[in-house]
């Protein structure tokens, strides 16, 4: 049964004219109210909800990494200057030091010379870089969480840098990895990349997959039938394989690896836009603009692509796991970003090579669980928000 | 009443939506006594079909609900009865056929085992009992050679053939009660005719109710004994059908009844200068077959059409489903490519490019069926009727257009304040209207209506056919107007075509042509649709 026999639609308009003293008024700027239901829908799933919150929040701090993990201080106020060390490289010579190059902030020496002109350093939170290699480990690296400690194994530390006990240490909250580099900073800046990696990787490769799918469909005949034709034999190449052989001929910079990740990604939208295309494209609202003269492009983005965009939309948190996953698996296998780069794949695999220490394996896995966990929440969500049949109450 | 078979009492039913609850059925009562026929008419979202679904408890529980009422049926509480006691009543003794009789049926079955299933799920019946029984059936619904019959698909049938196979079905246990909703809706007027004079000679025959749902007072008055007509969930108006149509009472009532599109049509115009013209045109598209996809053959969707239409005249073409009309209509406006020469105003238009022939768009546009598919659901109002002024009148100022907008509001009936709405939120025939207003916003000279009207109400009907009409005597328009409804043809048309499997039948000045119909083809076409008659056997498809 149709379900527009239950539905009431209210007398909105006069059958008589009015004549033309209706002042032109400007519409504001609004979702319109079948966007507006989905929100509330979006809304409703309670779950998804939260966790788009979360991912948003989780995403955006990451953004500020540098500010919340990091081996400069944010600010020091030196000399009756104020300095933003996280922002601009200063010279040690700048705070009374010797040499030309680059401060170390973590340097006692130069911590010593701030002091001594009544100078103070803010810190981040958390006071390494990814990159940072904490020279004071208490036992060899990966090390085990600073709070997991006994005095036994602090002693030495403790004992050279005339400390009271493992409390006053630098923490290191997850350990460190085997080459002595905090695992938490790691982690904030390997989410962030992993994010804007798969974020940049699921923009262009939708884009590509909706340009070729929408033109596949609405063209149709002979332009479909190549184009379907090359993309099967394109998606039939056994594209990791390619990735490993690729990557061990290119260096593996992040553009790179983008570039050669988008090769294969963009097809997986094709087929789904191709079809809303090819059903949109005898509508007849489709047909009146024809009548119209509308042109084609028009047709395309005006009329037939905000179809196509509800399926794409609701498909789009599942690339993004998916992009996030490639990425984190070719860098466990070693063939991802650069050495040296924060990466949870990375870390995974420093993981399975020292099991002796879990902290590395466990703070890999809750993170890309977690991470994902949230996307396909927020996915479940969307795809649920666009189900024209789906009611909340 | 102890006598009757069927007592619905104080019906209501209620839909929630988004923690609201709306009553769509409000109060119901009527009765059905043993061997009659009640009809319920009235517009789509008055709540019949809801009545007649809830008598069988077919409505989506828990969404829907009961307030209030009983449906009292042989001594049974139905709305109280669970979910596998009503079974046993549903296609045994009520039964329900459908509107759409392909998608009643299931594809992917022969008729012999769709109909072996109800046989087995209510009888026990199967092998050589069930197999005899089927074939009696299928006689018994009028299909021709039912022993070649039991092998075919629902595809294979055409669509009255299918509603037979349906009947057949509801027919299978032999039912007290049977409902019908819409049964003949999606259906030509000669199968419509035929599948009534079917269900009245069986009702007759198997001395059982019919509870007859429709939205065609014509057909009331053909089939039902009583009648109950309903509004907005109510009853308004109940009794015998002469009572009813003679001395209606409430005023909605006369309202339907006084519903019918006033003939007036527009008047021949010999003198005037010809806006479209074809000659012998074709559209042809190949069947292709085999590994090299060769050519074998043509489905002949218009065979050879020549038109001559008049400034100012109004061309009826009029055909049942499947006879090329529509066809002909998109490829006038080169919407589908056609062989032959297409002339407007003079200028052959045939062949001619998309930007060649965009030019032309302005002078010739088309206004469709389905006033729920033929507006983006995601443009408001505004912006569908200012999407032609974009492409053919690009430097106008904003002003301009909003001005341009207003005014074809205004001209088809609609408040201009409701302009940034969006479609959603009209009735279908404000929207048709809208629809209307995008093809007159360009000052046309020529439309094509494909069915406008079909969809719609019969109240709304009268409505836009006259909104038609007074838009054409305004501004001196040509229509080519494609129904299957001649009634509302026969109100606008000057001149017409009668079209079969892609051919003309008949052509001529519409009041001679209804006056006297030369062809079997449109005799049988014009009974069936004004009066509801069959035509003897081998004049229209069965």
């Amino acid at each position: 049964m149709d379900d527009r026999v239950a539905r009431e639609v209210p007398e909105l308009t006069s059958q008589t004219p009015t004549g033309m003293a209706v002042p032109p008024e400007r519409r504001k700027m609004k979702l319109s109210p079948i966007n507006r239901r989905r929100w509330q829908n979006f809304k409703a799933n309670k779950r998804g909800y939260w966790s788009l919150w979360l991912f948003t929040a989780l995403f955006v701090l990451s953004l500020f990494a540098e500010f919340i993990a990091n081996d400069r201080p944010f600010m020091i106020k030196y000399d009756g200057g104020f300095y933003f060390p996280a922002i601009v490289t200063y010279a040690e010579t700048k705070f009374g030091g010797e040499f030309e190059t680059a401060a170390d902030y973590r340097d006692p020496y130069l911590q010593k010379k701030i002091a001594e002109k009544g100078g103070s350093i803010y810190w981040p939170p958390i006071k390494y870089s990814y990159d940072t290699h904490n020279l004071d480990l208490p036992t060899p690296a990966p090390s085990k969480p600073t709070w997991l400690l006994t005095e036994e194994q602090c002693k030495s530390v403790v004992e050279r840098k005339k400390l009271s006990g493992c409390r006053d240490l630098e923490y290191n909250w997850l350990g460190t990895d085997d080459q002595g580099r905090d695992v938490a900073a790691r982690l904030i800046y390997g989410f962030r990349i992993s994010v804007l990696f798969g974020l940049i990787l699921t923009i262009i490769s939708s884009t590509i997959g909706v340009a070729a799918g929408a033109v596949q469909g609405y063209f149709g005949g002979l332009t479909d039938l190549l184009f379907q034709r090359f993309i099967e034999i394109w998606t039939s190449i056994p594209s990791l394989y390619l990735l490993l052989i690729i990557s061990s001929v290119l260096v593996p910079g992040f553009f790179v690896l983008l570039g050669i990740l988008l090769l294969f990604s963009w097809v997986s939208l094709v087929g789904l836009v191709r079809a809303e295309f090819l059903r949109g494209r005898n509508f007849e609202y489709i047909q009146a603009a024809r009548a119209l003269g509308v042109a084609n492009s028009t047709i395309m983005f005006r009329h037939l692509l905000p179809n196509a965009m509800v399926a794409t939309l609701t498909f789009l948190p599942f690339i993004l796991s998916s992009s996030v996953m490639t990425l984190t698996a070719l860098d466990f296998l070693g063939f991802g970003l650069p050495p040296g780069s924060p990466s949870l794949g990375e870390l995974l695999s420093q993981g399975k090579a020292n099991i002796q220490a879990p902290w590395l394996g466990l703070a890999g896995f809750f993170s890309i669980a977690f991470m994902l966990s949230l996307l396909i929440f927020i996915g479940e969500a969307v795809r649920d928000a666009f189900d024209a049949r789906k009611t909340f109450s | 009443m102890s006598g009757a078979l069927l007592e619905v009492k104080n019906l209501s039913v209620a839909f929630r939506q988004s923690g609201k609850e709306m009553l769509a059925v409000d109060g119901v009562s009527f009765e059905i006594k043993k061997g009659e026929t009640v009809a319920l008419v009235g517009e789509s979202g008055s709540g019949k079909s809801v009545t007649a679904l809830s008598v069988m408890k077919l409505l989506p529980y828990p969404t829907a609900s009961h307030p209030s009422g009983s449906v009292h049926f042989k001594g049974q509480e139905l709305l109280q009865l669970p979910e596998n006691k009503i079974r046993a009543v549903r296609g045994n003794d009520i039964t329900i056929i459908f509107q759409e009789p392909m998608t009643s049926l299931n594809p992917l079955h022969t008729i012999e085992k769709q109909i072996g299933e109800i046989l087995l799920l209510h009888g026990g019946m199967t092998g050589e009992p069930a197999k005899k029984r089927i074939l009696e059936l299928l006689s018994q619904v009028g299909i021709p050679n039912p022993e070649e019959r039991l092998g075919s698909y629902p595809h294979q049938l055409s669509g009255g053939q299918r509603q037979r196979v349906m009947i057949a079905m509801a027919l299978a246990n032999e039912p007290d009660l049977l409902i019908a909703d819409e049964p003949t809706t999606a259906l030509d007027v000669t199968v419509q005719a035929q599948i009534l004079k079917l269900l009245k000679e069986l009702q007759t025959r198997l001395d059982m109710a019919m509870l007859f749902i429709t939205h065609d007072l014509g057909i009331v008055r053909k089939i039902a004994d009583r009648v109950c007509v309903m509004q907005r969930g109510k009853i308004v108006e109940q009794g015998d059908v002469e009572r009813v149509f003679t001395k209606p009472e409430h005023p909605y009532t006369k309202a339907l009844l006084a519903a019918e599109p006033k003939p007036d049509p527009a008047p021949l115009q010999p003198q005037a200068p010809v806006v479209i013209e074809t000659d012998d045109l074709k559209v042809w598209f190949p069947i292709k077959r085999g590994v090299m996809r060769k050519t074998v053959g043509h489905i002949k969707a218009v065979d050879g059409v020549s038109i001559s239409v008049r400034q100012g005249e109004t061309l009826g073409i009029v055909g049942e489903s499947g006879s090329g009309k529509t066809t002909l209509g998109l490829a006038i406006l080169r919407l589908i490519s056609s062989n032959g020469p297409i002339v407007f105003m003079g200028k052959t238009v045939q062949g001619l490019k998309f930007k060649e022939m965009r030019p032309f768009r302005r002078d010739m546009q088309i206004v469709f069926q389905d006033p729920y598919g033929a507006l983006s659901p995601r443009m408001s109002i505004s912006d569908v009727i200012e999407e032609g002024l974009w492409v053919h009148h690009p430097n106008l100022s904003e002003e301009e257009r909003e001005q341009r907008v207003i005014r074809a509001l205004n001209e088809v009936g609609l408040d201009p304040e409701t302009r940034f709405r969006y479609p959603h939120e009209f009735s279908g025939g404000q929207r048709q209207r809208i629809a209307v207003a995008r093809a007159v916003v360009l000052e046309p000279k020529f439309v094509v209506l494909d069915e406008p009207t079909s969809a719609l109400d019969m109240l709304i009907q009268a409505q836009i056919v006259d909104l038609l009409r007074d838009l054409q005597k305004r501004k001196n328009l040509t229509y080519l107007f494609i129904s299957h409804d001649l009634r509302v043809v026969a109100a606008l048309a000057s001149r017409l075509l009668v079209m079969r499997n892609g051919k003309v039948v008949e052509e001529g000045p519409a009041g001679d042509l209804f006056k006297n119909p030369k062809s079997d083809y449109t005799r049988a076409l014009f009974a069936a649709a004004f009066n509801l008659d069959t035509a003897p056997g081998g004049v229209v498809n069965q």
